[in-house]
């Protein structure tokens, strides 16, 4: 498995764009995950369920509007290229 | 190679003696003090800084800078130009990550190196494992061995890059896009495992103190592991290479779980806080061990084919 840095660019702009991908009303609260639920234990710390969904809605938060351009730089690079 | 850093030691009392902003026990860094006195002395006009330089060199050179003032004015402009580039580089780059943080992790002295990397291939006999303090900031390398450093791991990624490329020549299948094809997978590689470590740690809510150059650092010590299985490798053939890799295995292993243990896992007090911590404290105990179960597979993988 020989690696390139590019490679592993492409590989996160992909997982990435799965995490973005999750609707919050149609998905993640159908199986429980959405931001409404997350409100727990104060004073304790959270679990790892309510520390994924945090990080859900911050990646979806963060990357919506640059995913945008990264994906568009993205296929414009694979159709000149390969 | 000694001397500047008697030079260094020579320094170090005095200036923990009056410490000052927490950079009183990384070495000296008069490197910031003086280009600011050089740059003040760039900003001044072409004519001063032409002035006293004449006076003190004499009648030669006095033809040397004035036959063309010209020159002498571009001369400076450009330094000047040169320096304001330079701070505006050092800025943004200090946006990103902090020089100085990363200056602890280079502060190392041979003796350091040394006995890291005895600890390194024979952890068994190391007893304290815990990085000592001072006031409230981790010592440097040089004063504390238990401190992770950055300077063993990369000088070991460049080490194991020409091995790389060596033991492909020796096998003649060699060619220079497999250097940078080699390089970059370890690169991948080293990012991926720091990538994992940093979600892990950030998803289990555990408050330590292992930052990113941390995490480089002890997955960076993984490299002097593979140098020793690929030269054992190349000397000795398959049966060395195979009796290397397993020795270097168990010593990564061992050396990663006691260093991680003392971070990672909470110290234990004597009222636990009830049922829940128990399986908090088990996932963290598992994401030691899966670190140091990694490296072996890691060192494998990376190694295996160097050595047919």
């Amino acid at each position: 498995m020989a690696f390139t840095l590019y490679s592993l660019i492409q590989a996160a702009i992909l997982c990435i764009n799965a995490v973005a991908v999750l609707h919050e009303e149609r998905f993640l609260s159908k199986i429980g995950w959405g931001v409404d639920q997350s409100v727990g234990g104060f004073g304790d710390e959270p679990g790892i369920k309510v520390q994924l969904m945090n990080l859900i809605r911050s990646v979806r938060t963060v990357m919506r509007v640059p995913l945008i351009g990264v994906n568009s730089v993205c296929i414009v690079l694979l159709l000149l290229f390969g | 190679m000694d001397l500047p850093h008697q030079g260094y030691r020579a320094t170090k009392p005095r200036a923990r003696a009056a410490p000052s902003a927490g950079d009183s026990v990384l070495f000296d860094d008069t490197s910031s003090a003086a280009p600011g006195m050089n740059s003040q002395g760039f900003y001044t006009p072409a004519y001063n800084m032409a002035g006293p330089s004449n006076d003190m060199q004499g009648g030669t050179g006095v033809n040397n800078l004035f036959a063309d003032p010209m020159a002498s004015a571009a001369m400076m402009y450009g330094s000047s130009l040169a320096n304001q580039g330079k701070d505006m580089v050092n800025k943004e780059i200090n946006r990103f990550m902090s020089v100085n943080k990363l200056k602890y992790f280079f502060a190392v002295d041979t003796r350091y190196v040394l006995k890291k990397l005895m600890i390194l291939m024979f952890p068994y006999t190391h007893q304290d494992w815990e990085v000592r303090y001072h006031r409230d900031t981790p010592l440097t390398p040089r004063q504390d061995v238990n401190a992770p450093d950055l300077y063993i791991p990369t000088m070991a990624f460049i080490t194991y890059i020409l091995l790389a490329g060596m033991a492909l020549g020796i096998q003649k299948r060699f060619s220079p896009e497999v250097l940078g094809l080699c390089a970059s997978t370890a690169l991948v590689w080293i990012i991926i495992e720091v990538l994992v470590m940093l979600l892990s740690l950030y998803l289990l809510t555990v408050h330590s103190d292992l930052s990113t150059f941390d995490l480089i650092a002890y997955s960076g010590y993984k490299y002097v592991g593979m140098i020793f299985t690929v030269l054992c490798g190349l000397m000795f053939g398959s049966d060395g290479y195979y009796v290397a890799l397993a020795w270097s295995s168990c010593a990564l292993m061992f050396f990663i779980v006691r260093s991680l243990k003392m971070k990672i896992l909470p110290s234990i007090s004597s009222d636990s806080m009830g049922m829940g911590s128990n399986s908090k404290h088990q996932l963290r105990l598992y994401i030691t061990v899966a670190t140091a179960v990694f490296q072996p597979i890691i060192i494998y993988w990376l190694t295996s084919h160097l050595v047919r």
